[in-house]
């Protein structure tokens, strides 16, 4: 069963759909908010402020290539101590090579997570402090999580093909 | 006149230096304590008292690749994990050996993408593969006799 939002989330939703423009959506007990990507910093910041969401929980993104606009999803979860609510907001961004502001201002545990989603998506921050590669060796082409990147870079052998995939096998000298 | 005749029964034994040299490297053994993951509690349950590597002349694992022969490469290798894995190999002195120790080590396993290396053999020369996953302490143990089986076998002039 559906449970509806209480007064507080309601209120936060309202007060950012008339202020900054942005969707309401509902889906399976959450509430989320579409908002554009260039007001970001100042929608954080009154959700922060104004509507006790302390707490970041996570950025992340989502990839809808083949789609590019938007292409990319970028994600805040919030949470509120005081209310015991939780609040997604999503940034829609266009392009292949896209850009947002950082968040770290507003909430600085979102140092790492904006380098996670740039090390996976390719997303740049503009203004961060620190944007390098998080999980991935720092010399590493490409972004993995990105729906076009190969999956991985040798075949399945099975006896068929084996003996050209060993060919092709890189093994260690002594 | 052999020296069998001369010594009589003082307890002498003759062998060839070959022999003797391989027998004592396959009886102190000290692999090096090295796990990357699931695998490394077989590997834990192989010394531990139930399966007793210690039988076999291996019971001290090594924390230090400096004082270890025997590289078991228990587990997963990540990317990142590689260069440190081939510096460690490195730093092992000769003669040294390699050990990959399940699917995941011989050729990556169920983990068939960007992350993991497709197979340990990339990095280290690999002298006996364990099939299993991850494979059972006596699965290891049959792995490390078939590698003693394997230095019996070394030739004299391809010492290191």
């Amino acid at each position: 069963m559906e449970v509806a939002m209480d007064d507080q989330l309601q209120s936060a939703a309202t007060a950012m759909h008339e202020r900054f423009g942005a969707e309401i959506h509902r889906y399976a007990d959450d509430t989320s908010l579409i908002a554009a990507h260039d007001r970001n910093v100042e929608l954080l910041t009154a959700l922060r402020d104004e509507f006790r969401f302390e707490m970041l929980v996570a950025v992340t993104a989502v990839d809808y290539w083949p789609q590019v606009t938007p292409r990319f999803h970028v994600l805040y979860i919030l949470y509120s101590m005081q209310h015991n609510s939780t609040l997604l907001v999503r940034i829609p961004l266009d392009g292949n090579m896209p850009h947002l502001r950082t968040v770290e201002g507003v909430y600085p545990s979102a140092n790492w997570y904006e380098r996670e989603v740039y090390d996976m998506f390719g997303v740049t921050f503009v203004g961060h402090s620190d944007l390098r590669r998080i999980l991935m060796p720092k010399d590493w082409q490409g972004h993995p999580l990105r729906k076009d990147y190969p999956l991985g870079y040798e075949e399945v052998s099975f006896t068929f093909n084996y003996d050209e995939i060993d060919l092709r096998k890189p093994l260690a000298k002594e | 006149m052999g020296i069998e005749q001369k010594t009589g029964n003082l307890g002498v034994v003759t062998t060839t230096l070959q022999n003797v040299v391989n027998w004592s490297r396959t009886n102190s053994m000290w692999p090096m304590l090295f796990g990357l993951a699931c695998c490394a509690i077989e590997m834990m349950g192989a010394q531990a008292s139930n399966y007793d590597m210690s039988r076999f002349g291996m019971e001290l694992m090594r924390p230090s690749p400096r004082q270890s022969d025997l590289m078991i490469v228990a587990g997963r290798v990540s990317r990142k994990m590689a260069p440190v894995l081939r510096q460690l190999y490195d730093q092992m002195p000769d003669p040294k050996w390699v050990i990959a120790m399940g699917d995941c080590a011989s050729c990556s396993g169920i983990f068939n993408n960007y992350a993991v290396v497709q197979g340990v053999d990339e990095i280290v020369p690999v002298d006996v593969y364990i099939a299993g996953c991850p494979p059972r302490p006596e699965g290891l143990i049959h792995g490390i006799i078939t590698l003693h089986e394997k230095v019996k076998q070394e030739n004299l002039k391809k010492w290191k």
